[in-house]
């Protein structure tokens, strides 16, 4: 019999004590103390073989994290088992690894040591949902809906209510069978919060509903009324919504169940496919001339009118707000200096030598004032003086002027100025932007070699899949038809015929020129936002990419984008398109850090021109960000910065260079659509999945 | 041998009945005007939008023979234009449906324009403008089109390939129309009579392809064509159960995306 025939035929036999014991010294090996395994492994003989195992895997697993974590794991297995099921062991080892995670390994030790505790959240676990788990799928439904994105969020009342733009959801639900009616219920809600806002429960051109509710405001009665109001909602939102959608319908129906005795009489009235929120109102009057309480429902939302009406309200007066701040910021720093708004401050300064304001033309109110009073006085109708030169020749120039040329050292003159479009004058500004080109200083050195290795099944594949869209230089022969003859074939066909045998008709050679002639360009966001988990994953999607490029062959570069206002805006090439994918690109992707600003429009100029410099047909570039165009001081933030990356994006695309953009953003953005304009775009709402996504991405722009 | 040749020979397809094909702007007088003055025409659209349906219509319309022609990416000139073939002990010269359509006065739809080789779409360059002439080369042959010949491409915008963009120097030879998905009524009439089913169920067909719609750009390069909420409604229309029917056809077509898929089919539940 030969060995692997004697394991196989014993494996659910349980492991003797020795045998335990040798496992548990080679997994608990690094264990700094010198506790013998001895002990446990006598204890742990008497478990069943599929416990052993289960044992052995998580301790092994604890141990990679902390051999002490793993060590207390196995002694508590015993006890542990005897509390759980196969289920119940693994959240509970789980958990323990999460709390060591999170708070260390003191938190680790309580969390394992408390069985009974544990336990008793673990079975009553089982019934509850938390927001968290539901966001991300609600919110792709939402966006299904409505067609708009509607962000999540969670509620801090008790309840879930929508001030119009933002749906609040309770952090967590409980007392559910199973989660999957937990789920339900978190989707039921959230709907009828979308209805709310989707089938005006907030008024329209011609029902003011805060007008409406007058009768009751500020009254003992208000929040009876709303509180009907919310009631009378629901039964005519759920009809409207059943309309459309049945299969919702039919499943916000089984949540509620039966209608409430004192909404019997409206149901009626108010599940008429023309029923209105007019309808409501009417109806609530009724309701309120009695003095029965509201009912409650068991899929009941808030209904918070004053938040909603007053979102709105705020939406009107947006650009009023920004002028004050406008004003604020120019007597700030026309005042005492040294005063700035503590949240303004820069994320990181890019060295120090580099203050923004010191290369600047009038140099006399710092960057975030100036940015300020332009933006001031441009809404105001006037610009200063300097700038009233009619924009389109390029006649106005920067000029180190009014700097009286201190300023002008070489270590400070950009590389490049850029043109930056301003919307609301609807002209550039001339050489506005003053661009600095850097190398990303070199990071861990084998950060690279470590993502290739978790990732080197995936990498094997994607390089398997770039390689079929590699289009060679192919000569076929045997061909119905080409441009010239194939020798070998003629041959072949003219002894065929002479033997009397049907000749080939196949004597050609054709040659199938290699289409394939692209340049791509990755712009990777390296603003402050950005820091965590996005650059993480922005690392990672680059190592991807290029393992799958090298294989493809296409020309490629990669460069990081931030910077400080207009005058300092950093590029940092990680890879030139003339550069191999070699250890200096790898330790520069490594170096990728989260710096300052996000000013997109200059980074997609300066990029476009790299790329126009490259011999390929086609040019294409990648941008990859984390949110808004922002910089700091008020001006790019905003309407502003949306506007100048569109328009770079047109630019670029009228220079022939094909834009596509993935935006990493879990709430979506409405914006998105305008700013990317000329663009091609996708928004990411995991940032996890951005390695796998970039790759496929590019397939599909690249095939 | 002979018969090797004839199958090679492209297909003159001849329309005697009409093709339904509801109308949903002016597309029809447009295309009209444009056969009237020898102008040829752009289609432009997402897929399954109705574009090769509406040839169709018009080839019957005009009574011209309609050849079509799905461009690939290995399509090379000679597949459009014609090839010499050896047959035994000669040379043979034979057709594509380039010319064959050119010869005709046959209506020529290459659809997907752009899935072409680069080198191969400069060919159709001379047909598409006042020369209206067809070079083939290999003959030395100049063969002048018919004023009953047109040309018709289409081309989907949503196409997210670098490299498959239409070239300006060729776009800007035809006349475009556009074509989208048509409104919801309209796009309910058209599935309850292609796919066989009565109008409530078509409307909610029609409603899951707006809310899949909405996703694009989402996660999702495409929302439901038409055509896919036509697969759907004939699967219902043999009997499969319309959520089923919705899932087989609509959602796992438009992607893999596990996530994607989850929220495709919490739309496919909402509206059945
Ligand atoms: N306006 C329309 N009139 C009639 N049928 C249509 C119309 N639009 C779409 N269809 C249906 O949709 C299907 C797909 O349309 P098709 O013309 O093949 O799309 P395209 O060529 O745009 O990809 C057609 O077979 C037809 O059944
Ligand atoms: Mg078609």
């Amino acid at each position: 019999m030969t060995s692997s025939g004697q394991f196989s035929s014993s494996s659910a036999r349980r492991l003797f004590a020795a045998e335990l014991e040798s496992q548990l010294n080679a997994i608990l090996f690094a264990s700094p103390s010198h506790r013998s395994a001895a002990g446990i492994a006598a204890e742990l003989e008497a478990l069943p073989r599929s416990q052993q195992e289960k044992l052995l895997a998580w301790a092994a697993t604890a141990a990679q994290t902390d051999a002490e974590i793993g060590h207390l794991m196995v002694t508590l297995a015993p006890l542990a088992f005897a509390r759980f099921d196969a289920a119940g062991f693994d959240a509970w080892a789980l958990a323990g690894l999460d709390a060591y995670d999170h708070d260390g390994a003191e938190a680790a030790k309580v969390l394992l040591g408390d069985l009974e505790s544990f336990g008793t959240r673990f079975d009553g676990g089982k019934s509850f949902v938390r927001f968290a788990d539901i966001e991300p799928r609600l919110s792709r439904f939402l966006q299904g809906l409505s067609g708009r994105p509607l962000s999540l969020g969670i509620s801090s009342k008790t309840g879930a209510w929508t001030d119009s733009e933002t749906i609040f959801l309770p952090p967590q639900l409980e007392g559910f069978a199973d989660t999957a009616a937990g789920k339900e219920k978190y989707q039921v809600l959230a709907v009828m919060l979308w209805a709310q806002t989707f089938f005006g429960t907030f008024g329209s051109a011609n029902i003011d509903l805060a007008a409406a509710l007058q009768p009751w405001t500020e009254t003992p009665e208000q929040q009876r009324a709303v509180d009907w109001l919310a009631a009378l909602e629901a039964v005519r939102l759920e009809a409207r919504i059943s309309l459309d959608l049945p299969g919702l319908g039919r499943r916000i129906a089984a949540v509620r169940g039966q209608w409430p005795t004192s909404l019997e009489n409206w149901v009626q009235r108010l599940e008429r496919p023309a029923a209105t929120l007019a309808d409501s109102l009417a109806a609530l009057t009724e309701c309120m001339s009695g003095n029965l309480a509201a009912p409650q429902l068991p899929h009941a939302v808030l209904l918070d009118p004053a938040a909603a009406l007053k979102i709105r309200a705020a939406r009107m007066e947006r650009d009023q707000v920004v002028l004050k701040r406008a004003i604020n910021a120019l007597k700030g720093s026309s005042g005492r200096s040294g005063q700035r708004d503590p949240n303004m401050v820069p994320l990181a300064a890019v060295g120090a030598e580099a203050a923004p304001g010191a290369l600047d033309e009038s140099a006399i109110l710092p960057p975030e004032a100036q940015a300020a009073a332009l933006s001031l006085q441009q809404d105001l109708g006037e610009l200063p003086p300097e700038f009233q030169v009619p924009a389109g020749t390029g006649a106005w120039r920067p000029t180190r002027q009014d700097a009286t040329g201190e300023c002008s050292t070489s270590s400070n003159e950009p590389d490049r100025r850029y043109d930056e479009w301003d919307y609301r004058r609807k002209a550039y500004r001339r050489g506005w932007c003053h661009l600095f080109e850097a190398d990303v200083p070199a990071g861990a050195a084998g950060y690279v070699e470590d993502v290739r290795q978790r990732y080197a099944a995936l990498i094997r594949q994607l390089r398997r899949r770039f390689e079929l869209l590699r289009g060679e230089d192919r000569l076929l022969g045997r061909q119905p038809e080409g441009d010239e003859i194939d020798v070998d074939a003629m041959v072949d066909a003219l002894a065929d015929r002479r033997s009397g045998a049907e000749p080939s008709t196949r004597v050609f050679r054709r040659r199938i020129r290699n289409q394939r002639s692209l340049a791509a360009m990755f712009m990777v966001d390296m603003s402050g936002s950005t820091k965590g988990w996005v650059n993480d994953a922005e690392r990672e999607a680059l190592v991807m990419l290029c393992e799958s490029l090298e294989s493809l062959g296409d020309a490629y570069a990669i460069y990081g984008f931030s910077g400080w206002t207009r005058t300092r805006c950093d590029i940092y090439r990680v890879k030139r398109f003339d550069e191999r994918y070699d250890q200096d690109v790898c330790a520069r992707i490594a170096g990728i850090e989260a710096k300052d600003y996000t000013r997109m429009g200059v980074a997609i100029r300066h990029l476009t021109q790299l790329l126009l410099h490259q011999p390929a047909r086609h040019r294409l570039l990648v941008t990859l960000s984390d949110g808004r165009p922002d910089d700091y001081g008020d001006e790019y933030r905003g309407h502003y910065g949306v506007e100048d990356t569109r328009r770079a994006l047109q630019e670029a695309r009228e220079q022939g260079v094909r834009s596509y953009c993935i935006t990493i953003d879990r709430h979506g953005a409405d914006y998105l659509g305008h700013m990317y304009g000329a663009a091609r775009y996708t928004v990411l709402d995991d940032v996890k999945k951005l390695p796998l996504k970039i790759t496929d991405i590019y397939r599909r722009l690249a095939s | 041998m002979k018969d090797s040749i004839h199958t090679l020979a492209p297909q003159l397809q001849r329309i005697d009945s009409e093709p339904y094909y509801q109308s949903i702007a002016d597309e029809v007088t447009l295309f009209e005007a444009a056969a009237a003055r020898c102008l040829p025409v752009l289609l432009k659209g997402p897929t399954g939008c109705g574009k090769t349906r509406f040839v169709e219509h018009m080839a019957w319309r005009l009574k011209r023979p309609l050849v079509t022609v799905a461009c690939h990416d290995d399509l090379t000139t000679a597949d459009l234009v014609g090839r010499y073939l050896i047959v035994g002990n000669e040379t043979v010269w034979v057709d594509g449906p380039l010319t064959a359509a050119v010869r005709a006065g046959a209506i020529c739809y290459l659809d997907e324009l752009v899935e072409a080789r680069k080198d191969t779409i400069v060919v159709i360059h001379p047909l598409a403008d006042a020369r209206r002439v067809l070079a083939v080369d290999k003959r030395g042959e100049m063969v002048a089109a018919p004023a009953s010949f047109m040309l018709v491409v289409s081309y989907n915008p949503g196409y997210q390939s670098v490299l498959k963009e239409i070239k300006p120097s060729t776009r800007q030879r035809f006349v475009a129309l556009d074509f989208d998905y048509p409104e919801a009524a309209v796009e309910a009439g058209i599935v309850a009579r292609e796919g066989g089913v009565d109008t409530e169920m078509a409307k909610r067909l029609v409603k899951l392809g707006e809310l899949t719609r909405n996703l694009k750009g989402a996660g999702l390069d495409e929302g439901a064509s038409t055509r896919l909420l036509i697969h759907a409604a004939q699967l219902i229309a043999a009997g499969i159960a319309p959520a089923a029917a919705c899932t087989a056809a609509v959602a796992r077509a438009l992607c893999d995306d596990a996530d994607m898929t989850d929220t495709l089919d919490d739309l496919v539940r909402a509206v059945f």
